[in-house]
């Protein structure tokens, strides 16, 4: 059988992601035996035009020629995974969405802002049909190889749709709260193992919100540890920003 | 090609961003000449304003996947500046080593993925599975090991976990470091066989005068995480004066900040540390360093990557170093921080200004920070290794394309690319500033 033809596409981002799949090491090579990679800038000056089976998209659609681009790739793409928070939700490309887009492009090009051209930062399903989701910022390398192995079978593969909270129980961590400082792990979806709490912070919410998280859960913990509301939304906004685009995003 | 070249590379590959080079040679004069920049751009500086500064280092890690520590221990120095904060000494040293081992990691992924290459002949890496397989398993174990080091040390390379203001979330137990030991310890053998590769490769011949900025210190550590600015043309200043060092300017064709010194242009990077600081290497990587031939520093921008060689000698043994003094010392776990500690108010804010500038994979690194008496950011300046380089590449390119004006279009094509990826831009990091060119955008 032949391999299929896959390609990584990067608009808006860090390209950590991208890294992420480069850290793997010597495994690396066991999963290019299983895909053809065909065009992944960063790292290969090869290009390629033609059909293709997987376009894995990293980064965020925050000009119209990114609109059009990811559109080209969308069509000719059989299956499109969007890898990463900046563009599964728009990430922390979406902090500027709080802001004026001409005041922010002044801040930081002055008078020249008006060259830069630059629309309200989307995530890639905000703009075309996304077939798989690789969240987090960065993704969790266990769960790219899931969603890779789903696509492969073409079997689909489903985000957990509960919150940080639960692998974070099970992993035994004391819970933020208790130690005073807030955590958004209760209204974030699971998946990364509880990363960052594991290792001593908190959660920032970057792998996007469950669908249908516990608001008066939520309250009642803001209000038990004296937390202010807007406290809470300027940290979801950190990443998850761009949902007011779209809220069903 | 003679007297008429027109060259115009659309989305330069195995550089880390987006850019485009654009030449044009007319009756032998050079018309156009430039290294466009077209990231779209992502205003974080902008993004930072009325954030919490607890809050910038996690979102100014995410400027660049490769240098995402560098950003994290430039951006806490900021703040720690700002907030009158100073690090203890096992927090220096921690982040010392978190330092050599994203230098040793982004330069292995510089030589390896996106120089050797074009000085092998062909267009990636994927080519090489097959033709050098040992060389590519080699890559890829010498980064992955890197990586695991940081996966003990801040819970993940890309975007670090455990950094933070203060000092650490999570401190390493006596069982990580003895983990981070042997990973590091076993990568001798690699290392010297990536030296011998290197000694191996032929490099262009290429000289230009450029002045060189690094930072400088007067002691006798090769200096990386902190110290004054200096340039080969005896520039002293410190880091708070850094806007005195990068003199950011608009060119006619360009709406991209350039910077300059005392010459046009300078460069920063591992070969601009060299050529300032080399006495100062660790024994190992000083021996090197004389084997390939730059013990004496260098003019030839395409010898960057040979630098890299010796700054990863250098980052891998005084890597072990730091970890065996810690395993003597042993580890304070009390040094713990909590984060999010403006909340219980653990750590006292204040308004202030504070500077950081650290010597990340690509050179000097800059964030400055002004924080009002909350705590929250009113204003963020940041400047970035390959913005200081780009002026300097330009005119490098300038002094290339009449050497090499008779070759192939081919082959200039490849020069250029080449001398681009020798200097390892991120464009990703530049661009999201100051450095985006506006010819080709105009619509």
């Amino acid at each position: 059988m032949a391999r299929p033809k896959v390609a990584f596409f990067d608009f808006s981002c860090c390209e950590g992601c991208q890294l992420q799949i480069a850290n793997f090491g010597e495994p690396l090579l066991d999963i290019l035996k299983l895909i053809e990679v065909v065009e992944f800038r960063e790292v290969m000056s090869e290009k390629y035009a033609g059909t293709l089976d997987v376009a894995i998209i990293e980064g965020s659609i925050n000009t119209t020629h990114a609109i059009e681009r990811i559109k080209g790739i969308r069509d000719r793409s059989k299956v499109l995974i969007a890898m990463g928070s900046c563009a599964t939700i728009g990430g922390v490309n979406g902090i500027k969405n709080a802001f004026p887009l001409n005041d922010i492009a002044e801040y930081v090009y002055g008078g020249d802002s008006e060259y830069f051209e630059s629309i309200q930062t989307m995530s890639v399903h905000q703009v075309v049909k996304v077939d798989y989701f690789v969240h987090g910022c960065p993704i969790y390398p266990p769960e790219f190889v899931a969603v890779l192995k789903a696509v492969l079978m073409a079997v689909p593969y489903d985000v957990p749709d509960y919150p940080v909270c639960v692998e974070c129980k099970l992993n035994g961590n004391v819970c933020m709260y208790d130690r005073g400082v807030t955590c958004l792990g209760p209204v974030t979806r699971a998946g990364c193992n509880a990363w960052c709490i594991g290792n001593g912070n908190i959660c920032y919410g970057c792998r996007g919100m469950v669908s249908n998280p516990n608001e008066k859960g939520s309250i009642d913990v803001i209000r038990r540890y004296g937390l202010s509301m807007e406290h809470i939304i300027n940290k979801l906004e950190m990443y998850n920003k761009c949902r007011e685009l779209n809220p069903h995003g | 090609m003679g007297e008429n070249i027109k060259i115009n590379i659309q989305h330069l590959t195995r550089v880390e961003g987006h850019g485009n080079i654009v030449v044009d040679l007319k009756d032998g004069t050079l018309k156009t000449c430039n290294l466009e920049i077209v990231e779209a751009p992502r205003f974080f500086e902008g993004m930072l304003r009325g954030r919490s500064i607890f809050e910038a280092q996690h979102i100014t890690s995410r400027i660049c996947g490769i240098c995402a520590c560098g950003h994290t221990l430039a951006s806490i120095q900021a703040a720690e500046d700002a907030l009158g904060i100073t690090p203890s000494p096992q927090t220096i040293k921690l982040r010392k080593l978190l330092l050599h081992m994203e230098i040793l990691d982004s330069h292995i992924l510089h030589i390896y993925l996106l120089a050797v290459p074009d000085l092998l002949g062909v267009k990636s890496f994927m080519p090489l599975i097959d033709t050098h397989n040992a060389v590519v398993r080699r890559a890829l174990r010498l980064k992955k090991a890197c990586n695991d080091v940081c996966n003990i040390l801040v819970g993940r390379h890309v975007h670090p976990i455990r950094a933070t203001i203060g000092g650490f979330t999570k401190l390493p137990t006596d069982y990580d470091l003895d983990l981070m030991l042997k990973q590091l310890t076993d990568l001798h053998e690699d290392l010297d066989e990536t030296i011998e590769l290197i000694s191996t490769l032929e490099f262009p011949q290429f000289q230009r005068e450029s002045e060189f900025v690094a930072l400088v210190s007067d002691n006798g550590e090769y200096p990386l995480l902190s110290g004054n600015i200096g340039s080969t043309n005896g520039v002293r200043m410190n880091k708070s004066d850094y806007k005195k060092i990068t003199n950011e300017y608009i060119v006619p064709h360009s709406s991209a900040k350039f910077t300059r010194l005392s010459q046009d242009s300078y460069a920063v990077g591992a070969l601009a540390r060299l050529n300032l600081n080399c006495g100062k290497l660790n024994p190992k990587a000083k021996e090197t360093a004389e084997k390939l031939n730059l013990a004496n520093g260098s003019n030839n921008p395409f010898l960057n990557t040979v630098a890299q060689a010796v700054e990863c000698v250098h980052c891998l043994n005084d890597g072990i170093k730091i970890i065996e003094e810690l395993k003597a010392t042993g580890i304070d776990y009390k040094e713990e921080i909590l984060v999010g500690a403006n909340e219980t108010s653990t750590i006292t804010v204040k308004s202030g200004k504070g500077v950081g500038a650290v010597e990340v994979p690509r050179g000097v690194l800059f964030h400055a920070y002004e924080t009002d008496e909350t705590g929250r950011i009113l204003n963020a300046d940041i400047i970035v290794p390959t913005g200081q380089n780009l002026a300097n590449i330009e005119a490098d390119m300038r002094a290339l394309i009449p050497t090499i004006r008779h070759k192939s279009e081919e082959e200039i094509t490849l020069a250029l690319e080449m001398l681009v990826r020798a200097y390892d831009p991120c464009i990703s990091c530049s661009a999201h500033f100051l450095d985006v060119k506006f010819v080709n955008r105009r619509r």
